[in-house]
């Protein structure tokens, strides 16, 4: 992974400094709460119903043991021993103290991690894949383009103010892990005709009040260009975008007010004017950047006698065997796997992890995934180089830590954003909603028998739980002063990218799992052969779904 | 005479407030963009600019305007820093100023955009915020004041 050389590490301490100036000129009544609003959000930190929250930047959701053993340390000495991994790849503390938080951000710079442009309204933490450079549907790595991105963005002068914030994410296969369809900028890496791999740019996605399917800005695009050409289409965002009401201010508002032909022409005429400059990528800087992601020393392994040892042992522990199916992936190279350690047990809320089960994850990644884990855009973690010949033993450690539920990709691997139970901005809680549903849905074979699913959460418009690209989405909403919960279905965050429609009228929480059990089994009523949920409900249309919800709600 | 921070020093503004709602401008007023319009010389002019005034109306002057005063009426209004590059950028080498609403904590970005003077609503605070000024001595980007990206210099 990226490792600081001393400017990295100078600009990081830099701000540790000018965050720890500022706190105390709010604490003694210099800055006024209006002022030190965005300066404290562009260091993650909000002001929530019970604490402020803090929320740590995992550049591309990439973390090595040493940042796991102090991310463990930070949630036992300054919060209440647990840490929460956001929809962004993120890490955030629920409990901090205001006045300590210039100590976690030290704390964290001494492990090469800060809070920088975690909030606020300038450019986010780039997200990718979570698998790659491992993936087998991987054209190239997408890790490098993150971390150019990374340094570029990270206290860009000109985009610091921008009229709302701005979320990159970068795939390098066509499947697509990092919903670029549904960011203000998606970048999928690509070959052309001549087989000269390139970058394909999507503007103009988005989650939010108003979802939106990005559109192709530039079909392919020479690496080299890569940053002068985001600096255009920032540029023409910052000047243009609207700044007159905060629901209207993201991108995607912009690029369909002006029609996605005119806002490609404002973006090249922008870009004239800079193309081929001093911020046009060298040869020696994206080699330097792919060095630092080059293939961990895997041992050279029979990857047939590998598998066939672990077709044996799955046979002998079904239990085990189970685990491997729903949480493994193959990987590229013969002997590895890829596992993903679900957060999402029932009773605890999704994406937590205790400090105990960081410092686990650290000692099961230093001794069989080459000190190395990521965090996933779905709320779990990801221990990506796992020789295939340990996976029992990682197993069993697993286990004993509450650590092996087997749901990746089913229907209680829920989404979830904290909701009212933590968050300022919610209309509604959502923990108790997934809990509910999780509960309610504890026969394993019956989810698996739903195949694929993707439920997401969210307990407000602003959608961190991503409920628009959900196969079912649930999204708290307030009436009256009461948390209501709307439903809707069929979106997708995939290659095949589309935005849920809304079912009806909204439900109350106590009837929640109720609604989806009617959905779930309508599903499981009309589909045919193989079909998975969202082919179902892409052959029959929302209506049968309504029909039945709606008849046995009354 | 009222105070501001130039070229990293605090000194006086010999520049005259203008009546916004006048017609006309005289040369030694920084002139709204509809008054600068109407100035038939343009040589060692003053004008302001207020968010969505596009600087493109100065671009055919850039080598007369003596200052060019770009207006953050809320500090969270980030087009200015845009209009600053923009200027510098197409060779303006005039005093580029920021006035009106900002905070001290945003002077390391809009120096780096290309302002070289800084006008703050109070001029008692001009002498801390000139700390401010160097809050951070490494950056990635190119600048104005850094034309190299860190990725041509490491």
């Amino acid at each position: 992974m990226y490792v600081y050389d001393q400017y990295d590490q100078k600009i990081v301490d830099e701000r540790v400094s000018q965050f720890r100036d500022q706190t105390n000129r709010f604490l003694e009544g210099k800055i006024t709460e209006a002022e030190f609003l965005p300066l404290r959000l562009q260091n993650g930190l909000y002001l929530q119903r019970q604490a402020p929250m803090l929320r740590i930047a995992v550049p591309y959701g990439l973390l090595n043991s040493l940042q796991l053993r102090k991310l463990a340390d930070i949630s036992r000495k300054y919060d209440k021993g647990y840490a929460h991994i956001s929809t962004r790849q993120n890490v955030q503390l629920n409990w901090p103290a205001l006045a300590e938080v210039p100590d976690i951000l030290e704390e964290l710079a001494a492990v090469e991690m800060h809070a920088i442009q975690t909030s606020g309204n300038c450019i986010r933490n780039t997200t990718t894949d979570q698998f790659a450079g491992v993936a087998c549907d991987e054209l190239e790595d997408p890790r490098p383009y993150c971390e150019i991105i990374r340094q570029w963005s990270t206290l860009h002068p000109e985009f610091a103010f921008l009229p709302r914030k701005f979320k990159i994410a970068v795939c390098g296969t066509e499947q697509d892990r990092a919903a670029i369809h549904h960011h203000d900028i998606g970048i999928e890496l690509l070959a052309n005709a001549q087989g000269e791999v390139g970058l394909k740019i999507i503007a103009g996605g988005g989650q939010g009040r108003t979802p939106a399917i990005g559109s192709v800005i530039c079909e392919w695009l020479d690496k080299k260009h890569m940053l002068t050409y985001l600096e255009a289409i920032l540029r023409v965002y910052n000047q243009h975008g609207r700044r007159d009401n905060k629901y209207k201010a993201r991108i995607k508002i912009l690029v369909k007010a002006m029609g996605v032909d005119a806002f490609r022409d404002a973006v090249a005429a922008e870009w004239t004017a800079i193309k081929d400059g001093p911020t046009t990528l060298t040869n020696e800087e994206i080699l330097r950047a792919r060095a630092f992601f080059k293939l961990p020393d895997y041992e050279i392994l029979d990857g047939e006698v590998a598998s066939a040892q672990l077709t044996e042992q799955t046979v002998q522990n079904p239990i085990f065997g189970n685990w491997i199916k729903r949480n493994t992936e193959n990987h590229r190279t013969p002997g590895y796997r890829i596992v993903t350690i679900s957060l999402k047990a029932t009773g605890f809320a999704p994406g937590d992890i205790s400090a105990e089960q960081l410092e686990l994850l650290a000692d099961l990644s230093d001794t069989y995934s080459f000190g190395e884990a990521r965090s996933t855009h779905q709320q779990n973690l990801v221990l990506a180089d796992v020789p295939t010949a340990c996976l029992l033993e990682f197993w069993e450690r697993l286990q004993a830590a509450g650590l092996a539920t087997p749901n990746i990709g089913y229907l209680t691997d829920i989404i979830c954003c904290p909701g009212g139970d933590y968050c300022a901005l919610a209309n509604a809680k959502s923990l108790p909603v997934a809990e509910a549903i999780q509960s309610r849905f504890e026969d394993l074979d019956y989810v698996y028998d739903l195949g694929p699913l993707e439920l997401n959460i969210s307990g407000c418009m602003n959608a961190c739980g991503h409920h628009h690209i959900g196969h079912i989405g649930v999204l708290g909403v307030d009436k009256k002063g009461q948390e209501f919960y709307q439903v809707c279905l069929g979106g997708s965050q995939a290659k095949d990218a589309s935005i849920g429609k809304i079912l009806g009228p909204s439900f109350q929480q106590a009837d929640m799992p109720d609604v989806i059990d009617t959905i779930l089994s309508t599903y499981v009523a009309l589909r045919q052969e193989e079909e998975t949920f969202l082919d179902t409900y892409r052959r029959v249309g929302i209506e049968p779904f309504k029909e039945r919800v709606y008849a046995s709600a009354n | 005479m009222p105070l501001l921070i130039k070229n990293g020093c605090i000194t006086e503004d010999t520049w005259q407030p203008v009546n916004q709602d006048s017609g006309h401008a005289t040369h030694d007023q920084v002139a709204t963009l509809e008054q600068w319009q109407q100035l038939a010389d343009k040589n060692g002019s003053a004008v302001q600019l207020k968010p969505g005034e596009s600087p493109a109306a100065l671009y055919d002057y850039l080598d007369q305007i003596a200052l060019v005063l770009v207006n953050f009426p809320a500090f969270a209004d980030g087009r200015g820093f845009s209009y600053a590059r923009d200027l510098r950028e197409r060779g303006y080498s005039g005093e580029l100023r920021a006035g009106g609403h900002f905070i001290r904590d945003q002077l390391t970005y809009l120096k780096r955009c290309g302002f070289d003077a800084f006008q703050l609503a109070d001029d008692k605070a001009l002498e801390d915020a000139l700390t401010s000024l160097e809050d951070f001595s490494e950056h990635y980007q190119a600048s104005i004041d850094q034309p190299l990206p860190l990725f041509r210099r490491r």
